[in-house]
């Protein structure tokens, strides 16, 4: 029988044709136009070599604090959404015995909310003088807690963080939680009946079988994280200063500004780490998917 | 015994407190939406005083144009949920069947970009040539286009557990591939179907930088962009910038409540299978 006739290639064509119009070719070019001068002033473009690179990784423009900020976003937020995300997931599995769906539904909440309407309520909620945070902070005599938490250049970057792990922890809690499911509850049984503890089992048994769980959940984590725009562009703008500027937030600065070959270069060197780190996950997929 | 209800009752205490934390900010949008300027200053927990509600909605739909963005939001999440889904099922579908290494070297390829950032630099040329810059054919084709690789992902997975005699049983009825993709497939991808499609219009009703980037024209704002403006406008009124989030994420909890199911299995579906 002639299957390949009944799942006709033309069927890819407009994934494809979008997916290699929007992403792949302005990726590409990209890569060539980080080489020049490209802005909003001239209409000429010219070859510049790696003068875009040079001013992304010398000290002069903050570039290099940017990628840091954006590190540090990236790792923070990981740490928190997985230590806050697992011991949710394993209170709903485990402690909680009844209306654990009903804890989920109102977790999982914020995740689906537009991150401007999560940021614009945070700025009112973390203002110093009215907020909400610091006036119940107040009220319970934690007074030395209450915080300029969008002002403080110092403490700035993780106010922005812990309203980003307040987002996305229910995300990482409803994948990690699935992760729970899959554990077969014989294991716990079988643990039990040689005697090992609530600490044991969860070092024998849930750690090493939740870790593809916890793979997942961290390449997430690392791909949000690395693009992280809204939250921060809404939240601070990049300030007080540049205290919490990150990679994505000075590119719009950059295409605001024109300068059009210098933020088509940091693009660039995204698109390159991103692609790697893609490669990296399918060929992890792939090998899974082989020993099916 | 008694250690055990003690231990269930501080599981829900401690569960009932990470519930109120992720839901105070949305309490705090309604009640703040009916209160009057001054009540609502600081955004506090408190009921609107004295059971006066405040109707602020009406002056928010007219100072903040609202119908208009309303209408552009939907246009933009309707209109690319359909063009996305439906693209990404199709290619999805052919993928999965035939699995030549072209195909399979295209299936990484596409879901690459889930990683992949968009150059928006470079991608403003190509809206320019393509006339789409500042459109909003432009917006729902570039939504679209930023759908495909998620929906590829998670409706592949899903045509692998069709069985493949449905297929050879309609193709021996004389079904042509059309008619098998829309008859007896697209039928059967209904789960999935539903929650790509939900994910794709939550993410497209909450998508705030590619209308940031692409459309100067106010007129094309979504809710979002239009709330951010307005906001810039009304800072000091809490409670009408509060009326105006509400109207915003009104549609997503409905849809939330409605396809909740549907939303968190197509995450743990793509993500938990191992």
């Amino acid at each position: 029988m002639k299957l390949q006739r009944q799942y006709p290639f033309a069927f890819v064509l407009g994934a494809l044709v979008l997916y290699l119009v929007f992403f792949i070719i302005p990726g590409i070019s990209g890569i060539a136009y980080a080489f020049t001068d490209w802005n909003s002033y001239h209409p000429e473009v010219n070859f510049v070599g790696l003068d875009n690179f040079k001013v992304i990784f010398s000290s002069g423009e903050r570039y290099l604090n940017y990628i840091s900020n954006t590190l540090i976003f990236v790792s923070v937020t990981i740490v928190l959404k997985t230590v806050f995300g697992l011991a949710l997931a394993l209170l709903l599995n485990d402690a909680v015995k009844r209306l654990s769906h009903v804890y989920r539904m109102m977790i999982y909440l914020p995740v689906v909310l537009p991150m401007l309407a999560v940021a614009l309520v945070f700025r009112s909620i973390l203002n110093p003088a009215t907020g909400l945070l610091n006036v119940l902070l107040r009220g319970v005599g934690l007074d030395f807690l209450a915080m300029k938490w969008l002002v403080d250049p110092k403490i700035a970057l993780f106010s922005v963080i812990g309203v980003d792990t307040w987002k996305g922890v229910g995300y990482i809690m409803v994948i990690l939680l699935a992760g729970l499911q899959t554990i077969p509850k014989e294991y716990y049984e079988a643990a039990a009946v040689d005697g090992a503890g609530a600490l044991a089992k969860f070092r024998h048994i849930t750690w090493p079988l939740l870790t593809p769980a916890l793979i997942v959940v961290t390449v997430l984590n690392v791909l949000y994280g690395l693009r992280v725009f809204d939250i921060v562009y809404v939240l601070t703008n990049g300030g007080p200063g540049y205290a919490t500027e990150v990679v994505f937030t000075a590119i719009f600065k950059a295409f605001s500004q024109g300068r059009y070959g210098l933020g088509t270069a940091i693009s660039s060197l995204l698109f390159v780490v991103m692609s790697a780190v893609g490669y990296f996950v399918i060929r992890l997929m792939e090998r899974e998917s082989a020993s099916e | 015994m008694r250690a055990k209800k003690l231990g269930q009752i501080g599981a829900h205490a401690i569960a009932i407190f990470a519930s109120l934390i992720m839901v105070v900010p949305v309490y705090l949008i309604v009640v703040n939406a009916f209160k009057t300027r001054p009540q609502a200053s600081s955004m506090g927990l408190e009921f609107p005083a004295g059971f006066q509600l405040v109707n602020n909605f009406p002056t928010v739909i007219e100072k903040g144009k609202l119908v208009a963005s309303f209408t552009n939001s939907m246009i933009y999440a309707c209109g690319s949920t359909i063009l996305g889904t439906l693209f990404a099922a199709m290619a999805a579908f052919v993928l999965s069947r035939r699995r030549t290494r072209l195909n399979r070297f295209l299936y990484f390829f596409i879901i690459m970009g889930i990683a992949l950032p968009m150059n928006y630099f470079t991608l403003t040329k190509v809206m320019q040539f393509t006339h789409l810059i500042n459109t909003q054919v432009g917006m729902i084709i570039l939504y679209a286009a930023s759908q495909i690789p998620f929906g590829v992902f998670l409706i592949y997975g899903f045509v692998g557990t069709i069985p493949r005699e449905l297929d050879e049983a309609a193709i021996i009825d004389g079904c042509r591939p059309v008619q098998l993709f829309v008859r007896v497939i697209l039928p059967l991808l209904t789960p999935v179907l539903v929650t790509t499609g939900l994910l794709n219009f939550l993410g497209s009703w909450n998508e705030f930088l590619l209308p940031l980037y692409y459309l100067n024209n106010s007129a094309y704002w979504p809710m979002t962009l239009s709330v951010y403006n307005f906001f810039g406008q009304y800072q000091q009124s809490w409670n009408l910038v509060s009326a105006d989030i509400l109207l915003t994420i009104l549609p997503v909890i409905v849809l939330y409540l409605a396809g909740q199911r549907f939303i968190l299995s197509g995450l743990t579906s793509g993500a938990i299978k191992g």
